[in-house]
């Protein structure tokens, strides 16, 4: 027997084993280091090798066999170092050298708990295929017998309400003179509405997010409000607010979500004497679509000095934030007393609502809800939401799709008589595949008054490079390449705000666009079609079924 | 397109008014069927005003049920009337064409009108319940001084059929819809004009957001909010709601099915009171295109157009006799006297509104209110 040195150390890994192999072109490299350099997790190395080669010399071809000593660029096939499939090398690479291949016989998640910790990772749920919300087509399109519209001739809004709506026969109005009055004597609490354009940003924390990544946001968001008069309204994530901007008039934009760590919540409150304008929203987080369960966390290497001042804790400590609000014990407890006390915080003159994780309990939740006036929402967050850092089985494994989660919902809603009361926000992997009015529009058929975006935010204005084939996801380590999820300045500095500002409106006005163009085929126009279940069609009965929509092949 | 003719007068006249207006507009083929609806009754039941009738349609067997269940209801049969049907040829007869006036319980004798109308929709709605899956019985209205007469064919052979030209039935309010159908089934209940509670409309067009509509009338907890077999019903649904459930003024119909825009609102002067309403019922909100005809149980008739689509509709007339019609041609057929000239062709802000007793007639702008 041949002793075979590398396999009798029995856990070195093959590279077949690893998720991306990178293909290293030896002709066109000139071996100026960039790749080595920029990649985020040292999956390649410059290494030295002596190749055995033929040549000859004279005249007279006389082969001979040497030896010479190359420089090569290696990919390593230490698990903690696989190689993520960024791309970042192939971006800096001057001369198409270099290129990471997905493997699809890669055995990575065999290995990829070492020191008895679980994977954990950045990013959404890695399933490729195609999801339910994809698989939705809108069927009942007009003809003939009900002209389509026109979106160019015909008055188009694309707006929708949050907030508590008062249940018509409940509305304090009284006759005068042949008119109705809102009858002042009356003490009836008429509660905050925002009319809002549909799609939201959804929560992403400053310090998850970069300064630039989520400055750019802020601005793009203030842009399409105030030049492009589209009312787009982002939420911060848990972990505060920065100073300036809650002093400024255009915290109008910007929904202050409180989760269970309360993280930045001192600094908010003592701001609230300087505010200008009232926030957007209170979104109260009791759970997430990524990690259903599961608190958050921020990890020390991200909390830097602004970070620590905004958040209102000392430079470099893990910021965890517990699964649940440690103070309270019911449900009852948990949403009302919450809900009561933020909208007293702010006067009553912000509404306030909870957001879940999409599970089969969401019904218990909203039944809760529907039952306490001062409920102004309830957003729920699909297993294909992301996440800046999680257990890989938890975003994997965890949580209730959001499709017949928000379904179920809105039908409860409707047998209740409560649909236009309670708006339901949809959120989870809307926009997973590009298509981000398509999915808005089928969930807001479905039942959604209003859905909300995450990744595919940092995908379509920050070319994020994550995807569903867990390429990148690295964003639990600071060591984001594009800039995004990071708080190290030599990786933020690659990321452009103005541009990520630019971005944003870019992705809304067509989005705005395209609303448009899958509402007025369908002879909608000024009102969104929440809950025109008829419009919408599937491929598969068995979710037709479930949906209670048509099924259509 | 369906046809619609009203007719609103301070003197009694026929059916064969509305009838022959809808002949002078007929385009096509258009035999799905007739619905007709007469308010302020003239002829016997002049002297019957204070009771309910029941109109419909029954079998042998259903006419039995029917019957005992009244009976049973403690309803007292008053009187009969039926049209003296001449057969036609392509319209299938069925047994008993009614409209039957009864006496109240006595335990409702004197209870306000509001309980009264409960209890006389209830009944209906269990007729119909009862008589829907064998089709032996049909209940159109059950309400005092109004009679409600539908079948399926062409609407000209019809009144042949039910010899409205011969009966001397007459009335000063009334409905007459011609049934072309697109999308939903030939079948008498999706046959306007529909009636709740002395509410009526019919309706011409399509409903784009049909399904959110139904389920937020279906889920208001109203017993009388069933149906649907047209997607036009919920138009006169829409109306009690607002009107009798919710006590607003007519004119604010308009505001429900067609809200204006926030900066429209806003030169309002009941605006704070308009978002409320435009939120509390966004739901009920139409894209059109689509014009409805109704009348109100005071005896006001208006006419009512989508805000995008719009669907043809023209008012006119004469102090004393004005009609609401889908074409013009309809309404020279039903008042040709009359300055042309005054005629009202309702446009995106409009609802024109014609009093009791065709008084006058005024266009309310939804700008102005
Ligand atoms: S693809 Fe990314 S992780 Fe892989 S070698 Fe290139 S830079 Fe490194
Ligand atoms: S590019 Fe940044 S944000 Fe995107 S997946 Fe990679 S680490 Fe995460």
């Amino acid at each position: 027997m041949e002793p075979a040195s590398k396999l009798d150390h029995n856990h070195q890994l093959s590279l077949k084993e690893l998720p991306y192999i990178v293909r290293w072109k030896d002709h066109r490299c000139t071996r100026c280091g960039r790749c080595t350099a920029v990649c985020p997790v040292k999956a390649i190395e410059a290494s030295v090798k002596v190749k055995r080669v033929v040549y000859s010399e004279g005249p007279v071809p006389t082969p001979i066999a040497g030896r010479k000593i190359v420089h090569v660029v290696e990919q390593v096939t230490d698990i903690e170092r696989y190689c993520t499939g960024c791309g970042t090398c192939t971006l800096v690479c001057p001369n198409d050298a270099i290129e990471p291949e997905y493997n699809l016989q890669n055995k990575f998640m065999h290995y990829k708990n070492r020191g008895g910790e679980g994977y954990k990772r950045g990013g959404r749920r890695n399933d490729p295929s195609i999801s339910t919300l994809d698989r939705l087509k809108f069927t009942r399109i007009s003809m003939l017998t009900d002209p389509a519209l026109d979106a160019g001739r015909h008055e188009f809004r694309v707006r929708t309400l949050l907030g508590r709506i008062l249940p018509s026969d409940e509305l304090p109005l009284k006759k005068m003179n042949g008119k109705l009055v809102v009858d002042k004597e009356s003490d009836k609490f008429i509660p905050p509405v925002r009319e809002i354009f549909p799609i939201m940003i959804g929560s992403m924390s400053v310090g998850a997010l970069s300064p630039p990544m989520w400055e750019g946001l802020a601005m793009g968001v203030a842009y399409l409000n105030e030049v492009e008069g589209l009312p787009v309204v982002m939420c911060t994530g848990e972990g505060g607010v920065p100073p300036r901007l809650l002093k400024s008039r255009f915290l109008k934009y910007i929904i202050i979500q409180i989760a269970s760590g309360y993280f930045g919540w001192d600094e908010i409150i003592h701001a609230i004497p300087h505010m200008v304008e009232d926030p957007a929203a209170i979104e109260i987080k009791y759970g997430q679509g990524a990690k259903p369960g599961d608190g958050g966390l921020l990890m020390a290497q991200k909390v830097l000095k602004l970070i620590a001042s905004i958040r209102g804790v000392p430079q470099f400590v893990d910021l965890a934030s517990p699964p649940t609000h440690q103070t309270k014990y019911s449900i009852e407890e948990a949403v009302a007393k919450m809900i009561q006390s933020m909208s007293m915080t702010w006067g009553f003159r912000v509404p306030v609502y909870p957001k879940i994780s999409g599970t089969k309990t969401a019904r218990a939740v909203l039944n809760n809800l529907a039952r306490n006036p001062y409920a102004a929402a309830l957003s729920i967050d699909g297993e294909d939401g992301g996440t800046g850092a999680a257990y890989n089985v938890s975003i994997d494994k965890m949580g209730h799709p959001i499709a017949s989660n928000l379904r179920e919902c809105y039908l409860d809603l409707v047998r209740q008589g409560k649909q236009n009361e309670l708006p339901l926000i949809a959120a989870g992997g809307v926009g997973k595949k590009g298509n981000l009015a398509a999915n808005a529009a089928a969930l807001i058929m479905l039942g959604a008054s209003a859905v909300s975006i995450g990744k595919y935010t940092l995908q379509a204005t920050a070319n994020c490079l994550g995807d569903e084939y867990n390429r990148c996801n690295i964003c639990n380590t600071g060591k984001c390449p594009r800039g995004i999820t990071t708080q190290d300045p030599k990786l933020y500095r690659r990321l452009d705000s103005d541009k990520v500002a630019e971005r944003v409106v870019e992705v809304f006005k067509a989005a705005n666009v395209e609303l448009k163009k899958i509402f007025a085929p369908m002879g909608r126009s000024t009102e969104l079609p929440i809950g025109m279940s008829d419009g919408l069609s599937i491929d598969d009965k068995a979710m037709a079924d479930r949906l209670e929509i048509s099924y259509a092949c | 397109m369906c046809r619609l003719a009203a007719i609103t007068s301070n003197i009694y006249f026929s059916p064969m008014e509305n009838i022959l207006a809808l002949e002078t507009m007929k385009e096509g083929h258009d035999g799905s069927g007739l619905g007709l609806t007469l308010k302020d009754l003239g002829g016997n039941f002049a002297e019957l005003k204070g009771y309910p009738i029941l109109s419909g349609i029954c079998s042998k067997k259903g006419a039995k049920t029917l019957d005992d269940f009244m009976d049973k209801a403690g309803f007292k049969l008053k009187e009969i009337w039926a049209p003296k049907i001449k057969p036609v040829k392509g319209i299938t007869q069925r047994d008993h064409y009614f409209a039957r006036v009864y006496d109240y319980p006595t335990s409702y004798k004197n209870k306000p009108m509001r309980e009264k109308e409960d209890l006389l929709m209830n009944i209906r709605l269990t007729l119909r319940k009862m008589g829907e899956p064998d089709e032996s019985i049909f209940a159109f209205s059950f309400y005092p001084d109004v009679i409600t007469l539908k079948e399926v064919g062409d609407p000209l052979q019809l009144a042949e059929f039910f010899g409205l030209d011969r009966e001397n039935i007459k009335a000063k309010i009334i409905l007459a819809q011609g049934r072309q159908n697109t999308n939903y089934a030939i079948y008498l209940y999706a046959c306007h004009p529909f009636f709740i509670q002395g509410y009526c409309s019919m309706t011409n067009g399509e409903n784009t957001a049909f399904v959110p509509i139904r389920e937020f009338l279906m889920s208001r907890g109203f017993p009388g909010y069933i149906g649907y077999n047209s997607d036009s019903e919920v138009f006169t649904h829409i109306l009690h709601y607002t009107v009798r459930q919710l006590g607003f003024p007519l004119t604010y119909y308009k505001d429900v099915i067609t809200p204006l825009k926030e900066s429209e609102i806003e030169q309002r002067e009941d605006r704070e009171a308009l978002k409320l309403i435009k939120q509390s019922l966004r739901p009920l909100c139409i894209d059109g295109p689509n014009v409805v005809i109704g009348f109100t149980p005071d005896g006001s008739c208006f006419m009512v157009h989508d805000a995008k689509k719009l669907r043809p509709g023209v008012v006119g007339g004469v102090k004393g006799k004005f009609a609401l019609m889908s074409e013009e041609c309809g309404l020279d057929s039903a008042i040709p006297k009359r300055d042309k000239s005054k005629d009202i062709f309702p446009m995106k802000y409009d609802t024109v509104i014609v009093k009791p007793h065709a008084e006058e007639v005024k266009v309310w702008n939804q700008l102005q209110n």
